[in-house]
């Protein structure tokens, strides 16, 4: 009999017929996608060309799949519990407590750290070295490790769906609920192994993407000649670095009060559960940005390339990115107004928060000056945007108002705060991230997304989300907390409907998004992006082709401006190009594929997986596994290999001849 | 393309590496390091023991031996300078002691006040 | 559309932020330092947790009564040597000298394990003395935080170890001299956090 630590048949919750439902759906979707990738034999395609690479593209496209799909699972539990409310006034509902608390602890972990995270990672995956005009990030191997420590962290969360179960704490695990005394099961480890590991993940994709952009840019590409997103992924980053190990020290120490039985936060002992939440928010607070920041860059692409005008104002916003940046470090205590600091302290913090929303507002007017006189195209990329302005300056307004003390003395933790984070981190990041996602998937894929689905996606989600939200600002200042499995005052109960309704027409949103990839891909052929610039684009992501080759540019380009792609399309217009007399090519070096992410990342599951049941044997090969994994990396000896000069020179001729009309 | 238009790397001395003197000199920087450092936590040692100073002092001036110590390991370990092709290399250093100085300050600035905050006098449970 | 056609070839004397990539040399021992800072950070959590803890005794033994100030002044001493030896190993990686390396990389071992030592023996003796980390907030604080310097350390010599097979089968390569760069960039970073270590945990810590 093998040791296997708390693990046990008891651990299936065979009695709950919902969790066994989702649970077979979910184990049944995995088999059939790896039964027909088998059958048609993709296997090895998957593992040559996409699992196994480092190629920055294809990493933020498998970072994109990723959040695409947890965004199901997340707003699968969304929509469960505006059922629940909906029709739990007085009742006990469909869902039991200890099961309700899971999915508000699931939505909330998954929601921001594997769709929101996931999103933003990727665009700038995908974006930022295209945009710097170089051919990979700074550490390309590590960006694969990144990538599948990420899915590590996703995949112990959904197996907390059927083995055992996830934490009840909510996602912010305040203890001194979530330690070993009130929560004994393994749902809060789950939820703590899971960030730790995604969570290095993330710190490695941070002190990446700052060497990329800081060390790596093209030749001539000074740092005011950065396009604004890559401005916005270097705040975004550097927040990523400042803010994540806190994260990390904070949950490695409720870790040892759990595992070891130390006293930081324990009701005993001297130990101290409100510096747990100071320390969550310090990272908190700052990853609030570290979500919108890129967004913010992503509206900034969206409105200059859709208005066909420079950015107004760049470099002031250059300026408030970089002010929040900073400032989203001060801002910390307003998430804890109410646990009891003195008058002096919640001052301090309640004005900084006010003070933030400056550079924003300066953002905004950017934007609105950027289109002000420009010839604005009403695709989906600039409706999700416009639809970003007008939503978030209502949600940034409520901000305001819970960031002076008195009042969020009334409104914390009830409806209204939850209604108002929602209000700026679905249009901030959400709709940021789709507005990238519609802008930079013809780069991606070489095709456009159907418009017109995109549209009606937009309408839904716009629409579904003052649906489902407006009505909890209202039921929040009635007095309903957040978090109700049940609640016994009637007169909620019509605006919670009307909620629920709201996240119904979301839905049909993201069955919309469905039914546009669907739609795109049948019709890709038709939708084909032949030039690489189908917006007219501005940044030198648009001069190479669509899909750009692994190499991205044959010939590092040259920068002599901001917006340099539009410049010199402005200059070819002037001197009409040569006829294209036969370039001389060299030899590029390319990082060559590497497992090492995808073992490293499984070795890092079963570690996990072992902490999380106390199968300590199984730990110990886990780390010695990872260990050997990298090991073997460094005495690696070939890292790079060559594409030869003619395989250049081949595409390129292809590529030109394609692109005449 | 000549290196000097690239910033340095940290750690980077700004003596050229190939040069035959250099060695003599990079040894020196070092020693040099060493001996100051020793200096430097000898006397930390020494405040921390002494009562010749006046107590409620010592902490403050502790922690300034060792913020002096800490610029000694940078500039003669290693090797940060003021010059040009530093300044990325110093300006995140500069952001990190920035990040540092918030969260330790801070946590502890907010953290004393919600122990004052919560822990009431003798006393003050009989006025509520 | 070739935007290489645009512009001629930059003059020499542009500024470095224009220059294109780095060499991979100051773009890994960037990345390094980068890493180093969020360490850092993270240490900073710790302190802050040591700091907001240090007088939550629990009724157990305070600081004044535990630390023994000899054997943490051999401590530093042992990692201020050690600190000192590094450099002169990368003097010696410089110069491609091989003897220089392994003497200089076996000095830095033996003086880290020294310290690890010294600093596992204070461990042990204050666990026996009923003064382990359970026994109040403010010793959770002090091992966490000691303790997690002292697993860096660790990291460290295992480091050395592999970064000397690897001097040992490959000589001087490219990416052997920048891991060792790193390396470097590390050992020294170690010794900044110990010289906060000793002020903050040690010095303060036995003043009433």
């Amino acid at each position: 009999m093998i040791p296997l630590g708390k693990l046990d048949w008891s651990a299936i919750p065979f009695d709950q017929p919902i969790i066994m439902a989702a649970s077979g759906m979910m184990v049944l979707g995995i088999a059939f996608v790896l039964g027909w990738t088998g059958l048609k034999g993709y296997w090895p395609y998957l593992w040559r060309e996409w699992l196994t690479s480092v190629d920055h593209k294809r990493i933020g496209v498998m970072y994109l799949v990723l959040a695409l799909l947890m965004l199901l699972r997340g707003f699968t539990d969304a929509i469960m519990m505006r059922a629940q409310q909906a029709v739990a006034a007085g009742a006990p509902g469909y869902l039991p407590p200890e099961h309700f608390d899971q999915i508000f602890s699931a939505h909330g972990t998954i929601m921001i750290f594997f769709v929101a995270m996931p999103l933003v990672i990727g665009l700038m995956n995908f974006a930022v070295p295209l945009q710097l005009g170089i051919r990979d990030v700074a550490f390309p191997t590590l960006n694969s490790v990144s990538l599948w420590l990420t899915a590590s962290g996703i995949l112990l969360t959904n197996m907390s769906l059927v083995i055992g179960e996830f934490a009840k704490t909510g996602w912010v695990a305040y203890p001194p609920l979530s330690e070993l005394q009130f929560s004994p099961g393994v749902g809060v480890d789950y939820y703590l192994w899971a960030l730790q590991i995604s969570g290095i993940g993330t710190l490695l994709t941070g002190i990446n993407f700052v060497t990329t952009i800081l060390k790596t840019r093209a030749p001539g590409m000074g740092y005011t000649r950065m396009p604004v997103f890559c401005w916005t992924a270097l705040a975004s980053n550097l927040l990523i670095v400042a803010a994540f190990p806190v994260l990390t020290a904070t949950l490695a120490m409720l870790l040892l009060d759990r595992y070891l039985g130390f006293h930081f936060f324990t009701v005993d002992s001297g130990g101290n559960p409100m510096m747990y939440v100071n320390l969550f928010w310090v990272w908190g607070h700052p990853e609030v940005y570290i979500l919108v920041l890129p967004a913010f860059g992503v509206f900034s692409e969206v409105t200059a390339t859709f208005s066909g005008k420079p950015l107004f104002g760049y470099r002031s916003m250059v300026g408030a990115t970089m002010v929040i940046c900073i400032f989203a470090y001060l801002v910390w205590l307003h998430h804890f107004f109410t646990m009891g600091a003195g008058a002096g302290v919640n001052a301090f913090f309640g004005i900084m928060s006010m003070i933030i929303a400056v550079p924003t507002g300066v953002k905004i007017f950017n934007w609105l000056f950027t289109m002000y006189g420009g010839r604005v195209q009403f695709t989906s990329p600039i409706l999700w945007t416009v639809g970003f302005m007008v939503t978030f300056v209502v949600g940034g307004l409520t901000g305001v108002l819970l960031a002076v003390p008195p009042a969020d003395f009334q409104l914390h933790n009830s409806l209204f705060l939850v209604a108002h984070f929602h209000h700026v981190i679905i249009p901030g990041v959400v709709f940021g991230a789709f507005a990238g996602y519609t802008y930079w998937f013809p780069k991606a894929f070489g095709f456009k997304l159907d418009d017109r689905w995109g549209k009606a996606s937009f309408w839904c989600w716009f629409l579904g989300f003052h649906l489902a939200f407006m009505p909890l600002y209202v039921v929040g200042l009635m007095g309903m907390t957040r978090r109700m499995q049940h609640y016994d005052v009637l007169s909620w109960q019509p605006w919670l409907l009307v909620a629920a309704g709201g996240a119904v027409v979301i839905l049909a949103g993201i069955f919309c998004q469905i039914m546009q990839l669907a739609v795109s891909i049948r019709h890709r052929e038709r939708l084909r992006d032949l030039t690489g610039d189908p917006w007219n684009g501005r940044t030198l992501e648009w001069s190479t082709p669509s899909p750009p080759p692994a190499w991205n540019y044959p010939v590092l380009p040259r920068v002599d401006g901001i917006d340099a792609f539009w410049r010199a399309k402005q200059i070819a217009r002037v001197h009409p190009a040569q006829p294209a007399k036969a370039r001389e090519y060299e030899a590029i070096e390319l990082p060559r594929n590497s497992p090492t992410g995808f073992v490293t990342a499984f070795f890092a599951v079963v570690t996990g997986f072992a902490l999380i049941w106390h199968i300590w044997w199984m730990a110990g090969l886990g780390l010695l596994g990872a260990f050997v994994t990298l090991l073997v990396f460094a005495f690696r000896r070939q890292e790079e290999e060559e594409i030869p000069a003619a395989e250049i020179a081949r595409f390129e001729r292809t590529r030109q001849r394609e692109a005449v009309p | 393309m000549t290196d000097t238009s690239y910033d340095r790397a940290p750690g980077d001395q700004s003596v050229p590496l190939d040069e035959e003197e250099s060695g003599p000199s990079s040894i020196l920087i070092y020693s040099i390091g060493l001996v100051l450092s020793l200096g430097l936590t000898a006397t930390s040692f020494w405040a921390a023991n002494t009562n010749l100073l006046w107590g409620p002092g010592v902490p403050l001036g502790l922690v300034v031996l060792a913020v002096a110590q800490m610029g000694i390991h940078l500039v003669f370990f290693l090797h940060i300078t003021t010059g040009p092709d530093n300044t990325n290399n110093v300006l995140a250093l500069a952001f990190g002691t920035l990040i540092v100085t918030v969260v330790v300050s801070g946590s502890l600035v907010i953290m004393t006040n919600l122990n004052d905050n919560l822990m009431p006098p003798a006393g003050m449970q009989m006025r509520h | 559309m070739s935007l290489t056609a645009t512009i001629g070839d930059i003059p020499r004397g542009i500024p470095a932020s224009e220059a294109g990539p780095a060499p991979k040399r100051i773009v890994v021992a960037y990345g390094f330092w980068i890493f180093l800072l969020s360490d850092v950070v993270m240490f900073s959590a710790f302190f802050s947790a040591y700091a907001v803890l240090v007088h939550a005794t629990a009724g157990g033994p305070t600081g004044a009564q535990l630390f023994n100030q000899v054997s943490v002044a051999i401590e530093t001493a042992c990692l201020l040597a050690s600190s000192y030896t590094c450099g002169l190993m990368s003097i010696a990686i410089t110069r491609h000298h091989r003897l220089g390396t392994y003497l200089g990389a076996a000095a830095t071992f033996a003086l880290g394990l020294a310290f690890l030592a010294i600093e596992l023996n204070e461990f042990a003796g204050m666990i026996a003395r009923d003064a382990g980390p359970q026994r109040s907030s403010f010793l959770s604080a002090f091992f966490t935080l000691v303790g997690c310097h002292g697993l860096h350390v660790t990291a460290g010599l295992v480091w050395l170890i592999v970064m000397m097979a690897q001097v040992a089968t490959r000589g001087y390569a490219a990416v052997v001299q920048r891991r060792l760069q790193c390396f470097s960039l590390f050992w020294h970073f170690l010794d900044i956090i110990w010289v906060w270590l000793f002020t903050v945990v040690y010095l303060m810590g036995v003043r009433p």
